[in-house]
């Protein structure tokens, strides 16, 4: 019988992949991908448990999540696109101007 | 152990359940690790699918749908929409960081977070507060549930839509007749052959 903890371990496997990606990547793009990725890990764990409390408050929480994804990403792109006429790249090492 | 999870692969939901949960991880490591921003795209696509199949199985069908609508229809396609001013089939160049730090550190936070959610949980203390009702679907639930007692969070989301969605223009409208990928000279090079 598969259980909560399978979906959380899931859930925390899947969010650490995602962790791997914002620690690993430059480029911004790959960047905004490796969030996604943690995003919808965080939302497996919230289905998952209002299945099994019952209660709808997870995939509330959820929806909100999705919500707040489609907001950043709207955002992120338009910045993304303005850096990248600027700079003509999308890689932070580029976009580094203070350096100490 | 080992007879725990053959007895569990052999139900439809365990076997949907270590598919999705395989093809998702490993959709989700192609995205993270690939050079090429299109796979890493389309991975990325194909993952987010496969997560919608995991809240069908755990009876969100509303939450699934709008994964879709939302994540793959439309999250994707501003993606790919973007991906056109950037040289997208370039294999990008960057130097990571030190990798052996980076999937340590990314290994020790996976070990810790799988400890915490296998680790008992003291479940008769909680309660549910909005309950599943019994007989009705999962859309009219989530339906019931979002206009009565989310009601304000829901349209602060909305607002706060409306506001992505102004800053997206903004930002990405200007100078829109100028071209990003190509250099104009290439444009006139390319017509004065064309008179040649």
């Amino acid at each position: 019988m598969i259980g909560l903890t399978h979906y959380l371990v899931v859930s925390a496997l899947i969010f650490s992949i995602g962790l791997v990606g914002v620690l690993r990547r430059r480029n911004l793009l790959m960047l905004f991908f490796a969030t996604e990725v943690m995003l919808n890990a965080v939302n497996i764990a919230f289905a998952s448990i209002s299945h099994f409390y019952n209660d709808l408050t997870g995939q509330m929480f959820a929806f909100f999540i999705i919500a707040i994804a489609a907001s950043e990403v709207a955002v992120g792109l338009g910045i993304l696109i303005v850096l990248y006429k600027k700079h003509g790249s999308l890689d932070l090492d580029d976009l580094a101007t203070m350096r100490g | 152990m080992l007879e725990n999870f053959m007895a569990s692969i052999m139900t439809v939901e365990g076997f949907a359940f270590y598919l999705f949960a395989v093809l998702t991880i490993g959709l989700f490591l192609v995205t993270v690790m690939s050079k090429n921003i299109l796979y890493a795209m389309t991975s990325l696509a194909a993952g987010m699918v496969l997560i919608s199949g995991f809240f069908f199985i755990l009876g969100a069908d509303f939450l699934g749908v709008v994964q879709l609508i939302v994540y793959v229809g439309a999250i994707m396609a501003l993606y790919a929409f973007a991906m056109m001013f950037f040289d997208a089939t370039r294999d990008i160049k960057e130097n990571n960081t030190s990798n052996a730090l980076v999937f340590l550190l990314g290994g020790l936070s996976a070990l810790t977070l799988v400890l915490i959610f296998t680790a008992p949980i003291h479940s008769n203390m909680i309660e549910a507060l909005y309950p599943m009702h019994e007989g009705v679907g999962n859309a009219q639930d989530v339906g019931i549930v979002l206009f009565t007692k989310y009601l304000i969070p829901f349209e602060v989301a909305a607002v706060m839509l409306l506001v992505a969605m102004i800053s997206g223009i903004i930002l990405a409208g200007k100078k829109m007749d100028h071209s990003l990928t190509e250099d104009e000279n290439v444009d006139k090079v390319q017509l004065e052959k064309d008179e040649k």
